[in-house]
């Protein structure tokens, strides 16, 4: 489904990714985990087409379509999500209002009509059931004053809504309590099926007792230095990165 | 001849068909020497660097509209805030419309100033309030104090409110090839009472207009004023639009000047609060393209402890636009425990956009809390990413944050069928429709 061949990019000219390899497939659930500066929220960027970073080497391809000309809101319409880390506050604008320019910018991109206002009330009632969402907080404008767990909530909820292919999550973790944690991962669970993926951006193990990966995988330098199963992610946990960093000097 | 001199001929021949012997007259008289002999201010002043009116003085502008004009009320009706009822009065070139006009004498007066300068009745509260807070100073001011006849007359008395918001509008046709109009509103609130005004100049063809209004607004102990000003006029409309108002003890007056339209705008709003714990609060929208002129000045005087002021104002300059912000912030030695806040954020969207911002405190007293705040930036590039991230395309994201931007100072709007026309007009204005119902 998203296939990441020899990818380097850089930022001015900072090289920050050299060379991932990374092939995620229908169904399944992979992560990335890796120290700071590991280059890990880059390689979520640039998946989804941030213009601030160059792509010097390799290819992202979705479902066999190189995405090196695509725009990020094209990228979007095609099945590509990124939960942002740091979500971006937009006053004045609802959540519900936001959700609607959303979809049907997406659904014009698709050469369909705007959803009409019974369906998409239906729609945003049902995913913010599977989020433990409350109306008050969709008439509220988008992030502003929002908890650092409200933003993560609201950002799977829009997951929710758009039904992307490729789902990336990065670091959706932080600033969550144990409750919220246990919200948005089930969100995430109850999304995931036999048709798209995810792809889980983490510096701790403990979202992956949650929302459990088939494959983990080490970013180190701009690398991917180890690969493995979800026993990986708890071998980190106990060991930390720093064997990991000797391991790719060698 | 320039256009002084022709007001100032203009002058007598008005003074010819007014009462010599009212009041109002020896206000005139005085008003017109000191324009006479200041004449248009000038880009050496302080306060005009950035705006010229030379070009405006070139025009042969028609000072009194030679006869009355009609329209329809369908073909106008989009100006009004027809979505309620309003009380409304009317000025077609500068002249009474009494057919598009619904005025009122139940419990409060809301007609005519020019009623008001020539009734017995009215005598009392012009010798009180005339002229009183307006500057004797100003050449605009009293340029319009020496003509002033005609414009909006609103008296709230003790503990009243008017059922429902008032507008004002002012209407020009076209007929003249190029028109002056000068109105003079007074508005006048009094103790525990209250009122909405809501403030349109319109000009309906491509003819030049200029506007040099004054609007004088007293706010008694408790009295609460809000007042809007829409200013979307076409392209060859100029405004300049002299506020002044007078606060007493526990009033509130909030004014919003939402600017989007006209040639040059200059908007002159100065409040002295003359009483304690006042509240005043100043907001400002301004979205400008084209080679529109925007300059927004700014007065607070804090005369008296323990009030407030709240200034907020933002704007957006796209293509050759220019905008000027200027918020003079004065506090007395005596108003200790003021409290002044003032933020002027601006995004300009072209190269070739221009603003000016300049924050001018005068404090004189220590024991207060003033903050002041101007930005001047491009979009922010994270947020515009996370938009397109969601499927919005890069213009309609533009656009979004922009309107979220200008957004939050929609806030203080009372009166909701306004604050809905204001966001209509704001995404209007920012050229896209954003995908939901406003």
């Amino acid at each position: 489904m998203l296939k990441i061949i020899n990818l380097h990019a850089r930022v001015e000219d900072k090289e920050i990714l050299k060379g991932i390899n990374l092939e995620v497939k229908a169904g399944e659930v992979h992560a990335i985990m890796g120290p700071n500066g590991s280059g890990k929220s880059t390689l979520a960027e640039v998946i989804a087409g941030k213009e601030e970073f160059e792509v010097t080497e390799g290819s992202v391809e979705l479902e066999g379509e190189d995405l090196e000309e695509v725009a990020p809101e094209e990228r979007a319409h095609k099945g590509i999500f990124l939960s942002f880390q740091y979500p971006v506050e937009i006053p004045g604008v609802s959540v519900t209002n936001f959700m609607k320019t959303a979809i049907n910018e997406s659904r014009k991109a698709k050469g369909l009509e705007d959803m009409p206002a019974n369906e998409m009330l239906k729609l945003i009632r049902e995913k913010s059931e599977l989020l433990e969402i409350d109306r008050k907080f969709l008439s509220r404008s988008l992030n502003e004053g929002f908890s650092g767990g409200e933003k993560k909530r609201n950002e799977i909820f829009q997951m929710a809504m758009l039904e992307p292919k490729v789902a990336i999550l990065d670091e959706t973790d932080s600033g969550l309590d144990i409750d919220a944690l246990r919200i948005v991962a089930n969100g995430v669970n109850k999304l995931k099926s036999k048709d798209n993926a995810v792809l889980v951006i983490t510096h701790y193990q403990r979202l992956l007792d949650y929302i459990v990966p088939d494959y983990v995988h080490v970013l180190h330098d701009g690398k991917i230095v180890k690969s493995g199963g979800k026993e990986l992610a708890l071998e980190l946990e106990e060991k930390g990165y720093d064997w990991l960093k000797q391991e790719a000097s060698v | 001849m320039d256009l002084k001199d022709k007001l100032i001929s203009s002058f007598m021949a008005f003074e010819n068909n007014v009462d010599v012997d009212h009041p109002v007259h020896d206000v005139r008289m005085e008003a017109i020497k000191n324009f006479e002999e200041k004449g248009f201010p000038t880009k050496k002043e302080e306060a005009w660097k950035y705006t010229s009116l030379n070009s405006l003085q070139k025009v042969d502008f028609s000072i009194f509209p030679k006869e009355e004009n009609a329209l329809e009320y369908k073909d106008v009706k989009k100006y009004f805030l027809h979505e309620i009822d309003t009380y409304k009065i009317v000025f077609i070139d500068g002249i009474y419309s009494s057919y598009l006009s619904e005025t009122t004498h139940d419990g409060v007066d809301i007609c005519l100033m020019s009623a008001a300068l020539s009734k017995p009745m009215y005598q009392q509260v012009i010798d009180v309030y005339f002229n009183k807070v307006a500057s004797k100073d100003e050449s605009l001011t009293t340029l319009n104090t020496a003509f002033s006849r005609e414009g909006a007359y609103i008296y709230i008395p003790k503990n009243k409110m008017p059922r429902k918001p008032i507008e004002i509008l002012h209407f020009a046709t076209g007929n003249e090839a190029s028109l002056m109009l000068q109105p003079r509103n007074l508005v006048v609130v009094e103790e525990n009472a209250e009122v909405q005004i809501i403030e349109r100049h319109q000009s309906l063809t491509g003819n030049e207009v200029l506007t040099n209004s004054v609007t004088e607004i007293f706010a008694a102990e408790n009295g609460i004023v809000d007042y809007y000003k829409i200013q979307n006029d076409a392209p060859t409309a100029s405004l300049i639009d002299n506020t002044y108002i007078n606060q007493k003890n526990k009033s509130v007056v909030r004014v919003h000047t939402f600017s989007f339209g006209g040639k040059l705008t200059r908007n002159n709003l100065n409040f002295y609060q003359n009483g304690e714990y006042i509240d005043s609060t100043m907001k400002g929208v301004t979205i400008l393209g084209d080679k529109q002129l925007v300059d927004h000045h700014t007065l607070v005087h804090h005369i008296e402890p323990n009030c407030e002021s709240h200034q907020d104002y933002k704007g957006i300059y796209g293509e050759n636009s220019t905008g000027v912000f200027n918020g003079k912030i004065i506090v007395d030695k005596i108003a200790q425990k003021t409290n002044a806040f003032q933020q002027n954020n601006n995004i300009l969207v072209s190269d070739k956009a221009t603003i000016n911002t300049k924050p001018q405190l005068e404090i004189f007293a220590d024991d207060v809390k003033c903050s002041h705040g101007c930005t001047i930036g491009q979009l922010d590039e994270e947020a515009l990413f996370y938009l397109q991230t969601r499927g919005i395309p890069k213009k309609e994201a533009r656009a979004l944050l922009m309107y979220a931007f200008a957004n939050n100072v929609l806030a203080t709007v009372r009166i909701p069928e306004l604050k809905t026309r204001i966001n209509k007009l704001i995404a209007n204005k920012l050229g896209v429709n954003l995908g939901f119902d406003l």
